[in-house]
């Protein structure tokens, strides 16, 4: 608890108004586009070079504050648990999809093919459907045509041993870290990164196989919707880590961290491995089950 | 006090409009918080008061129905996202520091960041009312497929409510980092006055089901724009799964609306009535109980939509069990009041006012509870009658009786005691007159969110518009009365209130800008 005084509190800081202004231009942009009017796409661009600008800017700040050792232990302890709850507020965003996906899968579906209370539903709107996950999944409207399912022990298997790995190599670059072992370290956060990088590759090339081979897109019914809406938002999730990692070798580069002091990559390393646990749920409920 | 005030950069904030654009300081952002509070709250009101004059006679007068509809819409996202919640995150930055003896919140610049979303969202927002098809008129629900229907407006209610969520995300976590990290050496969690108790699990539900509105407003984004099916049978999805996201989040949404007040009633009636509260703990478990119980009671508000009989049941029996740990509060605070040395200063009047009224609208909430009964009662104004006895006697009077109540220790100066009298009379009087009749009309079967009624009711609309214009101008005297107390009046002591126990009762009126850059001793 709070050691006289010593509590770093910064001064005046210009960021958080210019994150407002930069995040609500992006929005502006976005649903002006969104609305059909094109001229959209440079308010949506303006905002989203002005993030940018806040994110590098603000992280430069707070990194050089860090640097100078303005932050004491009770300091660091607030930024855990800024970190702690905020990867919790993410765990709740991904089970509201998690939770579309088992109430479709438990209710709806089987309610529209006629069983439990759905049995009127079935019989007088859509006689003919039948409820199969995820073959029949586009619904009675058969919304989005004819589909294959995304098979599970493909490139989707490679990539839960990708990120698996992943984990185990940033382990290992935290545990040189905590050793003070540069080298180990850079390679290991290196390799993680790399493994990042693959993993996205591979993402990218199963989506094609999905538009192109299956015809299976956003728009293919109530499978489509929550398979790319799940994929999507993790894979998303990995290009924000994938980022950060990249940051944090970058400081690793420089010289920052002590074995005592390296709050940034912790957070890092447990964003990382709440992405890595988001995927195995997708892996299991998503692609296999 | 006041020699604490020996920090070198204490007055180094940038003077004009740039301290209040730039602040990282608790007390500047708590003002601000307020301040945005109060202008949202005559904005909500104005709106309020075009849906009572439509509505003071059958058929239609003034608005057509469309815009009548984007006003009830537009009146609950103001007054829930725009004016309570604000409120209260402004009475956190406030007082959280200063009650736990820290020295600022934990994470003072993403706190200015929380605050300034606010002022964007809302623009955001407001502006909807100007665009091609209206502003969102599908209620504030949004229950789909009617919100699909929204024009020009609708990427922006979308991108509004993501924003604003960020907000109150940001601004849970951070209160939720300062009250577990920033507290004085001796203040342990059972010693924490209750509004701080009662605003850490409000955090931890804003940071649970914030996102999930999120989520849910995301699909409901997609599926207009970018062709998913997830509210769309046809496609295999369903539109009543969109409720259920919805009050997974709302009903833990309407506690972090009414939690807080807890504590500030938890505050007020042990300093008036010059007695320790009847029971601290059994509060604080209440308050933990409510919170945990507020996640599996949500599809209460659907029972009409089409259940599965085990979960109208299930739902029935969960919002029941709410009546358990709500009663412990409201005896705790009458056992606080009984044999106390009680005087009736405004905000002991409005903390009464608030159990009181509060009481009413929770056994109404209880009424609806009952599934079969609720099929009666569902989407009529019996509905809206509690809700607003939740909200406005319940959640605005607790804001005001903390304003009251605190007002002297922000500016250093007393409020006018007869002018704050009349502006708590005069609200409740009308605010009764405006609410109170709905009960009947709703039971009479009125439905909600129409600009016409049928013949029978137009006595009871007609008093309930007077109400409400009453209660509107009410709110003039409790504008004019702050700003007259932050320009002067009769200095206030650092006690201020005789009975008063807490930290903040310890620093200057007004307090130093950094509270305790020494933390105080606890006892």
């Amino acid at each position: 608890m709070s050691d006289s005084g010593s509590y770093y509190i910064p001064h005046g800081s210009k960021w958080p108004i210019i994150a407002s202004i930069a995040v609500c231009t992006a929005m502006v942009g976005g649903s002006t586009l969104l609305n059909g009017n094109p001229s959209g796409k440079y308010i949506l661009f303006v905002g989203l070079a002005l993030i940018v600008y806040m994110m590098v800017g603000w992280f430069s700040t707070v990194i050089s504050e860090s640097e100078e050792g303005l932050y004491d232990a009770q300091v660091d302890t607030s930024f855990r648990m800024g970190m702690i709850w905020f990867i919790f507020s993410e765990v709740m965003f991904f089970a509201a999809f998690f939770g579309a996906l088992y109430y479709v899968r438990a209710y709806s579906l089987p309610w529209l093919g006629g069983e439990g209370t759905g049995l009127a539903t079935n019989t007088f709107l859509w006689p003919n459907y039948e409820a199969v996950w995820p073959n029949n999944a586009n619904g009675p409207g058969e919304i989005g045509g004819d589909f294959k399912v995304m098979g599970a022990w493909g490139l989707p298997a490679i990539n839960t041993a990708i990120l698996l790995t992943s984990g185990v190599t940033l382990t290992w670059a935290h545990h040189a870290l905590k050793e003070m072992k540069r080298f180990q370290l850079i390679i290991g956060l290196g390799l993680t990164v790399l493994l990042g990088a693959i993993f996205m590759y591979f993402q990218a090339l199963e989506y094609g196989h999905a538009f192109n081979d299956l015809n299976l897109n956003m728009g293919s019914g109530i499978y489509g919707s929550t398979f790319f809406m799940l994929t999507g938002f993790h894979g998303f999730h990995v290009t924000i880590g994938t980022i950060m990692l990249l940051v944090i070798l970058a400081r690793c580069i420089y010289g920052h961290f002590n074995p005592k002091n390296h709050f940034a990559f912790e957070a890092v390393a447990w964003y990382w491995h709440f992405v890595d646990v988001v995927w195995l749920g997708l892996f299991v409920f998503v692609y296999w089950l | 006090m006041s020699t604490v005030v020996k920090d070198t950069h204490h007055e180094e904030h940038p003077s004009g409009i740039m301290r209040w654009i730039t602040t990282t300081n608790h007390k500047d952002i708590g003002t601000l918080y307020l301040w945005f509070a109060m202008i949202m709250f005559f904005i909500g009101g104005l709106m309020a008061l075009v849906i009572r004059s439509e509505l003071f006679q059958p058929g239609l007068q003034f608005v057509d129905p469309q815009f009548f509809n984007s006003m009830t819409t537009m009146h609950a996202l103001v007054m829930i996202f725009g004016v309570v919640m604000p409120a209260f995150t402004g009475l956190a930055n406030w007082m959280i520091p200063i009650m736990i003896g820290g020295p600022d919140m934990a994470l003072p610049r993403m706190n200015n960041y929380s605050f300034w979303i606010m002022p964007f969202a809302f623009s955001m927002l407001l502006s909807t009312l100007f665009m091609d098809g209206g502003a969102p008129a599908g209620g504030w629900t949004l229950y789909p497929p009617l919100s699909l229907q929204t024009g020009d407006a609708f990427p922006f209610l979308i991108f509004a409510i993501h924003f604003m969520g960020l907000s109150s995300i940001m601004g849970a976590i951070n209160i939720v980092a300062t009250i577990l990290n920033m507290r004085a050496p001796g203040m342990t969690l059972m010693k924490m006055p209750l509004f701080v108790w009662t605003w850490l699990i409000t955090a931890f539900l804003l940071i649970a089901v914030m996102p999930v509105l999120a989520g849910g407003v995301t699909m409901l984004l997609t599926d207009k724009f970018f062709g998913t099916s997830f509210f769309n049978a046809a496609g295999g999805g369903d539109p009543v799964m969109f409720q259920h996201i919805f009050w997974f989040f709302g009903h833990p949404e309407v506690y972090i609306l009414i939690l807080p007040s807890f504590g500030v009633v938890s505050a007020i009636i042990p300093t008036f009535a010059r007695k320790p509260l009847f029971g601290y703990s059994s509060m604080v478990y209440a308050t933990a109980s409510i919170a945990f119980l507020s996640f599996i009671v949500w599809a209460h508000h659907m029972f009409t939509v089409g259940m599965p009989l085990a979960g109208e049941v299930f739902f029935m029996l969960a919002t029941m069990l709410i009546a358990v740990p709500t009663g412990v509060k409201v005896f705790n605070w009458v056992t606080t009041m009984w044999r106390g040395a009680m005087t009736f200063e405004t905000p002991m009047l409005f903390a009464i006012g608030f159990i009181i009224m509060f009481t009413i609208g929770g056994f109404s909430g209880l009424m609806l509870a009952i599934t079969p009964a609720d099929f009666q009662y569902h989407d009529t104004y019996f509905v809206v009658a509690h809700f607003h006895y939740v909200l406005v006697p319940g959640s605005i009077f607790a804001i005001m009786a903390a304003c009251y109540f605190w007002l002297p220790k922000w500016t250093g100066n007393m409020y006018p005691e007869t002018l704050g009298k009349i502006h708590f009379w005069l609200s409740t009087f009308f605010v009764n007159l405006t609410f109170f009749p709905m009960h009947f009309v709703g039971l009479a079967g009125m439905p909600r969110r129409i600009p016409d009624y049928s013949l029978q009711f137009a006595d009871y609309n007609m008093i309930a518009s007077i109400g409400a214009f009453g209660f509107g101008f009410a709110q003039l005297i409790f504008l004019y009365l702050i700003i007259k107390t932050i320009k002067g009046g009769k200095k206030a002591t650092d006690e201020v209130w005789e009975g008063a126990e807490g930290l903040e009762w310890t620093l200057s009126s007004p307090p130093p800008y950094h509270s305790f850059n020494t933390p105080p001793v606890i006892k």
